[in-house]
C-alpha cells in the first residue's frame, strides 16, 4: 500500500499538457471530464491484498495490494513481462490452470476471497468476465457463440436468448454488422469484429467484472478506436480492467492506471495524474520511453 | 560435373520421386490385376468343340472353356509318356469341360497339336446348374413330365420361357423356406426357451402354459398351411426337364428346376454378352453363394462383413474418445501417463491372431459363458452367447483398434488451441462443459480419422475373426425380420475369409480361383467405399470445426 499515490480527492481535471512538456503522449484527449477521486476514495469493487505469485520457485508477482474502483476503467500498463497479465488472470483465477502456480494472499470481490476454499471458480468467471489478447471465438455461428455462457447457464428460452444476443452484440458496436449472418460461422470476419464478438460474448452473463487483456494488440487502429469507444461507454455498466502496452491507450480509455515493474506494483493511481506527474522515478522513465 | 549434380540436390528429388512412382504402379498394378483376373470370370466365353487325340489314340469329343493356357517343352512332353512330334514349345490349353457328374472332373489339359478339329458352334449350350457346377451339351428336348413337349428348333426359345418360370417359382420356394417358414421356427424355438425357462423357475402356473401351448399350436397350423404351399409349388418347380446330349455322346435329363441359367456364348452378339455380363456381376454381389461358395454370389459375406465393421466402430470410437480425454484432460502428466501412453502403442503392434486367442478365451468362454448362465439359463446347453459370433468378433476387432483412437483422438485434443478452452472457462464453463461443448466438437475430424484407421484395419483382419465368429457358411444372416432384429449371438459371414475359403478350402480350387480374385476386389471396394463415407463425413466436420488460423 505503500507505494499508491495518494493524489488530493477531487483535484480538478484538465490538467494542462504544459505542466510535462517532456512528455511523449498527446494529452488533450485525457480525463474527457471526468472527475477524478483517489482510488481508495471511489467505490470498491476489488480489494487485492497482499498476493504473491510464484510459477514453480520463481515468484512473478510480489506482494500486491490495490483497490480496483466499481464501474471505472482501471489499466495495469508495464514492459513485457512485469506481471500485469498474470495479475490479471488471477482476477478471475485463470491461473488455476497452470498446474505450477501457488498463490498466497486474497482477492476480495464483495467482500468475499475468490481465493476460498467455498469459491465455486465457474460461478467466480461468471462474475468476471475475460477478453483475451487474441480473438478466440468458438467454431460455431455468431449468434451461438454470444449464446454460449447462457446455455451453460441453461438458458434455453428461445425468445430471451434472442433478445439477450441482439442487446450483447449492441452493446459491442457489433449488431449492425452481423445481423443479416447471426447464424453464419464467427470463425469469418476478422479481427477486430471477432474481438467485439469476445467482448459481446463476456457481456451477454452480464459479468460485475470485465477483464481485457491487450484487446487491442492484434487490431489495426481502426479497429482499436472502435475497442476504445465500445470500453468508454461499457464502464457505465461494468468495473473494466484492462491490460495494455500501448500507453496511449491507457491514458485514453483509463481512469486509473497501475504501473507495473518486474513483478512489483510501482505506482498506481489516476490516470492523469500518473501520466502528467507521476511519483515514482521508475514511471517517469517508463512514460516518457526511456526504457521498457 | 557430377559432384555438381549431387550437390544441387536433384538426385534427392529423383529419389524421393521414384519412390513414389514404385509404390504407385505397385498398388494399381495389384489392383489392375485383381480386377483383370476377377473381373474376366463374368465374361460368357467362347465354347469349343474339339476333336481330340487322346493318349491311347482314340479319337474322343472334347467340349468347353479354354481356362488358361501355357508352353511346355515338347521334350518334357516326350518324358511324360505323350507322343509329340519335334522340338521346342508346345501349346497346351486347359480346357473346363464341366459335366462333374458325367465325367468326374472338371478340368483336362489338351495339347494342341492333337487337336484335329476345333470348332465353335452356335447350338452349343451352356447349363449353369445349382448342383455339379457348369454343363456343356446341345439341347435336344424339352419335357414336361418326363414327356418330350419340344423337340428340334422351337425348343431354346421354350427352354428359356420355361426356365423363367421356374426360376420365379425357386425365388417363391426360398421365400417361404427362408422368411416364413424361417420365422416359425424362429418362434417356436423362443416358444420351447420360454418353457424351459418356467421348468427351471418352477413355475407351475397352468395359464401360461396353456399360453404357449395355444401360441405353439398356432404355429403348427401356420406351419401345414406353408407346408401344403411347398409341396404344391415343387411339383410345379419339378414338371419340367430337358434332355441333354454331352460331348461323349450320351443324353441326359437335366430337371430345369435344377438350372439357373442357359445360354449359348457363341451365338451372342457383344451387346448380349454385355447384357449377360452385368447380370452376372449383380448376381455375384446380391445372391447367396452357391456348391460349398465356388459358385453363385458372396452377399452374406459383403453384409457380414460391413456389419462387423460399423458395430467395431461403434463400440470403439465411444471408448477410445473417453480413453484418450481422460489420458489428455484429466490425469496428471508423468511417468504414469506416459508408461500407459507407451502401453498403448505397443498394444496396436501386438499380432492379431493374439487377440483372437484372447477374445476367444475372455469374451466367448468367461463373458459369454457367463452371460449364458445369468441370462439364458433356459437354452444351455446350448450356448447363445457363449459361443462365437458377431458381437465378440466385433468386440475383438474393438480392442485391436483402440489404440489407434486413442492415438487420434490424444492428437487431435493436443491440438485445439488453449485460448479456445480458456474462451469457454472463461464464461463460466466448467472443464466436463468446456470438453463437452467446445473441445470434443473441434477434436471430432480428429476422432474421425482414428475411426478410419481403425475400419482399414478392421475390415482386412481375418485371422483373429476364425476363432471369435466368421464361419464358412452362415444359415441366416445376422440381421433379420424376427426380433430383435439385429441378432449379435449369430455367426457370420467375411470377405476375407471367403477369400481364404474360397481359394485354399474348397473341393474344386481351380474353378474358384477366378472368384478369389473377384472377392478380394470386393473386398477392396468395401473398404474403400467405408473409409470413403467416413473421410466424407471428416471433411465436412473439418470445415464446421475449422480452428482458428493463427
Amino acid at each position: 500500500m505503500s507505494e499508491m499515490t495518494t493524489s488530493s480527492a477531487g483535484s480538478s481535471n484538465n490538467e494542462s499538457p504544459k505542466a510535462t512538456p517532456t512528455h511523449a503522449i498527446d494529452m488533450s484527449n485525457l480525463g474527457r471530464g471526468r472527475k477524478i477521486i483517489s482510488p481508495e476514495d471511489a467505490e470498491t469493487c476489488l480489494q487485492i491484498k497482499n498476493l504473491n505469485l510464484f510459477y514453480g520457485d520463481k515468484q512473478a508477482l510480489n506482494d500486491i495490494s490495490m483497490v480496483i474502483p466499481k464501474q471505472c476503467v482501471t489499466a495495469y500498463i508495464g514492459p513485457s513481462g512485469c506481471g500485469k497479465s498474470t495479475l490479471l488472470r488471477c482476477i478471475n483465477r485463470m491461473n488455476d490452470l497452470i498446474d505450477t502456480v501457488r498463490i498466497e494472499g486474497q482477492i476480495l470481490l464483495d467482500d468475499q476471497d475468490i481465493y476460498d476454499k467455498d469459491v465455486n471458480v465457474a460461478d467466480l468467471r461468471r462474475r468476471v468476465g475475460m477478453v483475451f489478447q487474441k480473438p478466440n471465438p468458438f467454431p460455431k455461428s455468431i449468434y451461438e457463440n454470444v449464446a454460449y455462457g447462457l446455455r451453460l447457464q441453461g438458458v434455453k428460452d428461445r425468445r430471451s436468448l434472442d433478445e439477450i444476443v441482439e442487446n450483447s452484440l449492441k452493446s459491442a458496436a457489433l449488431w449492425d454488422e452481423v445481423k443479416d449472418r447471426l447464424h453464419e460461422s464467427a470463425l469469418g470476419g476478422s479481427g477486430g469484429p471477432q474481438q467485439r464478438l469476445g467482448i459481446a460474448r463476456a457481456i451477454a452473463i452480464e459479468p460485475e467484472v470485465l477483464l481485457l487483456d491487450e484487446p487491442a494488440s492484434a487490431l489495426d487502429p481502426i479497429s482499436t478506436l472502435k475497442i476504445e469507444e465500445l470500453i468508454y461507454e461499457l464502464k457505465t455498466k461494468y468495473t473494466i480492467v484492462i491490460v495494455t502496452h500501448n500507453m496511449q491507450q491507457a491514458a485514453r480509455v483509463s481512469d486509473y492506471t497501475a504501473f507495473m515493474y518486474m513483478g512489483d506494483l510501482i505506482e498506481f493511481g489516476d490516470t492523469n495524474t500518473l501520466f502528467t506527474n507521476p511519483r515514482e522515478k521508475q514511471t517517469e522513465d517508463y512514460i516518457t520511453g526511456r526504457y521498457g | 560435373m557430377i559432384k555438381q549434380w549431387f550437390k544441387s540436390g536433384s538426385p534427392w528429388v529423383w529419389l524421393t520421386a521414384s519412390a513414389v512412382s514404385v509404390s504407385l504402379i505397385l498398388v494399381f498394378g495389384l489392383l489392375l490385376l485383381i480386377a483383370a483376373r476377377g473381373l474376366g470370370h463374368f465374361w460368357p466365353a467362347t465354347v469349343w468343340e474339339f476333336d481330340y487325340q487322346n493318349q491311347s489314340g482314340d479319337m474322343i469329343r472334347l467340349v468347353g472353356e479354354i481356362h488358361d493356357e501355357e508352353l511346355v517343352g515338347a521334350e518334357r512332353l516326350r518324358d511324360a509318356g505323350i507322343d509329340v512330334a519335334g522340338d521346342g514349345e508346345i501349346t497346351r490349353y486347359l480346357l473346363k469341360t464341366g459335366n462333374r457328374d458325367v465325367s468326374g472332373q472338371d478340368f483336362r489339359w489338351v495339347i494342341d497339336p492333337k487337336i484335329q478339329r476345333r470348332e465353335t458352334p452356335d447350338t452349343l449350350m451352356v447349363v449353369e446348374r445349382r448342383e455339379w457346377g457348369n454343363l456343356y451339351g446341345y439341347l435336344n428336348a424339352v419335357q414336361e413330365n418326363q414327356q418330350p413337349i419340344d423337340v428340334g428348333g422351337g425348343a431354346w426359345e421354350n427352354l428359356q420361357q420355361r426356365l423363367g418360370r421356374v426360376n420365379k417359382i425357386f425365388a417363391e420356394i426360398r421365400q417361404l423356406e427362408k422368411g416364413e417358414i424361417g420365422a416359425i421356427n424362429y418362434g417356436l424355438e423362443r416358444l420351447r426357451l420360454r418353457e424351459r425357462a418356467l421348468e427351471l423357475k418352477g413355475d407351475t402356473d397352468s395359464a401360461k402354459k396353456s399360453e404357449i401351448k395355444k401360441e405353439r399350436a398356432a404355429f403348427n397350423a401356420e406351419y401345414e398351411g406353408l407346408q401344403k404351399q411347398l409341396i404344391d409349388l415343387y411339383a410345379e418347380i419339378n414338371r419340367d426337364q430337358m434332355m441333354v446330349s454331352v460331348a461323349s455322346g450320351q443324353t441326359i435329363m437335366v430337371p430345369l428346376s435344377k438350372v439357373v441359367h442357359a445360354y449359348r456364348p457363341n451365338d451372342m452378339s457383344v451387346l448380349d454378352k454385355m447384357v449377360f455380363y452385368v447380370k452376372k456381376l449383380w448376381e455375384f454381389v446380391s445372391d447367396e453363394p452357391r456348391e460349398a461358395n465356388t459358385e453363385g454370389g458372396i452377399f452374406p459375406a459383403i453384409f457380414g462383413t460391413v456389419m462387423m465393421v460399423i458395430i467395431m466402430s461403434i463400440m470403439v470410437v465411444p471408448f477410445g474418445v473417453v480413453a484418450a480425454v481422460y489420458l489428455r484432460e484429466y490425469a496428471r502428466q508423468g511417468p504414469l501417463t506416459r508408461l500407459i501412453r507407451i502401453a498403448v502403442n505397443n498394444l496396436a503392434g501386438v499380432p492379431s491372431i493374439v487377440y483372437g486367442v484372447f477374445g476367444l478365451g475372455f469374451f466367448v468362454y468367461f463373458l459369454g459363458g457367463n452371460i449364458d448362465q445369468l441370462f439364458y439359463p433356459e437354452a444351455l446347453p446350448a450356448p447363445t452367447f457363449g459361443t462365437p459370433g458377431l458381437m465378440w468378433a466385433s468386440l475383438t476387432l474393438a480392442l485391436l483398434t483402440v489404440p489407434v483412437v486413442i492415438v487420434a483422438t490424444e492428437e487431435g485434443l493436443s491440438r485445439i488451441p488453449k485460448s479456445v478452452r480458456e474462451g469457454s472457462l472463461a464464461l463460466g464453463a466448467t472443464k466436463a462443459e468446456t470438453l463437452w461443448r467446445t473441445v470434443l466438437p473441434m477434436a471430432s475430424p480428429a476422432i474421425m480419422t482414428g475411426m478410419i484407421l481403425a475400419i482399414a484395419r478392421a475390415a482386412g483382419e481375418v485371422a483373429p475373426l476364425m476363432l471369435v465368429g466368421v464361419v464358412k457358411l452362415a444359415p441366416t444372416l445376422p440381421l433379420d425380420g424376427n426380433l430383435p432384429f439385429l441378432h449379435l449371438d449369430r455367426k457370420f459371414m467375411h470377405l476375407g475369409f471367403h477369400i481364404y475359403d474360397v481359394g485354399f478350402q474348397s473341393p474344386n480350387v481351380e474353378a474358384a480361383r477366378p472368384l478369389v480374385y473377384a472377392t478380394a476386389l470386393l473386398l477392396v471396394l468395401v473398404i474403400v467405399a467405408l473409409n470413403l463415407v467416413a473421410v466424407a463425413i471428416r471433411n465436412r466436420l473439418r470445415e464446421k470445426y475449422r480452428a482458428l488460423e493463427n
